[in-house]
């Protein structure tokens, strides 16, 4: 059982630079062919500092900051017994390769389900940018099943 | 890309869908390095069995992906206030997963005209992602 002491727990702030090569790996990996995602002297011509992150990459950031790993061994668990439960994603403005983004991330909830054979530990996670604007915002649901 | 119009779109109205080709263990391994989600749970067989699968799973984050890239294939990302994903069951391995969108709520917050949007993914077997979007539309 995960204990209720983690609640509130906050990570220490991380710091992540937005690589343009990774920014091409994801947009790889999704399927994403537009060429704001994928070509930087496209990005350029379409006015922009660097390749465009997509949505979801704040996920990435998150998990770029902090290892699963290492929040699996806060809550003293192991991964094969972590199920993703919800992502859910705010956008106050774009994400750049370029771009250093510092992550913010707590742990703001832990909930017993199913009399504690599942537990849902939700975290909270904030994005700021180099110009210390507030990019995105997430909400991770992690589920662990006992 | 032509962007829809706040006016033009009705309760009820479907978004372009996306279909993906089936996900192989090769979709997987490039997700896992791309994302930095290395949980071994997407990419070992040996490390998945041992934890009481069949087969490795894709990744929720996958999918949750390709519910974003059907998005902005029909909208600027510049239009999308928000994404939350809630994941509902497993995709394996040959699963072909489809995104499905559509309107259900037209309101104006601010200055701003959004529409908000029920979106799925499924599988043939299954659907493994209920999300929801509000975006902002002229």
């Amino acid at each position: 059982m995960i204990e209720k002491k983690h609640i509130g727990h906050e990570f220490s702030p991380v710091t992540v630079p937005v690589e343009e090569g990774r920014l091409k790996f994801l947009a790889k990996a999704l399927g994403m062919t537009q060429e704001i995602y994928t070509d930087p002297d496209a990005a350029e011509a379409a006015g922009l500092p660097g390749l465009l992150a997509p949505p979801t990459y704040p996920f990435v950031l998150e998990i770029d900051a902090l290892e699963l790993v290492d929040l699996v061994n806060l809550l003293g668990e192991t991964l094969g017994k972590l199920l993703h439960g919800e992502e859910n994603f705010t956008y106050h403005g774009p994400i750049y390769s370029g771009d250093e983004i510092t992550v913010r991330k707590k742990i703001t909830d832990i909930i017993d389900k199913k009399e504690g054979t599942l537990q849902f530990v939700i975290s909270q996670t904030e994005f700021i940018n180099q110009h210390d604007v507030k990019v995105a915002e997430t909400l991770t649901n992690y589920v662990f099943r006992h | 890309m032509t962007v829809p119009t706040f006016e033009s779109l009705k309760l009820g109205d479907d978004i372009p869908a996306l279909k993906v080709p089936p996900v192989s263990r090769h979709t997987l391994a490039l997700y896992c390095g791309a994302s930095g989600d290395h949980n071994p749970i997407h990419v070992d067989l040996d490390y998945a069995k041992s934890a009481g699968l069949d087969d490795v799973i894709a990744h929720g984050m996958l999918s949750a992906g390709y519910l974003a890239r059907m998005l902005t294939d029909w909208v600027p990302q510049s239009a999308i206030r928000s994404i939350n994903n809630r994941f509902t069951a497993m995709t394996h391995i040959g699963d072909s997963v489809t995104c499905t969108g559509k309107v259900v709520e037209k309101f104006e917050k601010g200055n701003e005209k959004l529409v908000r949007l029920e979106m799925q993914a499924h599988t043939p077997e299954a659907q493994t992602i209920i999300a929801e979007a509000v975006i902002a539309l002229e």
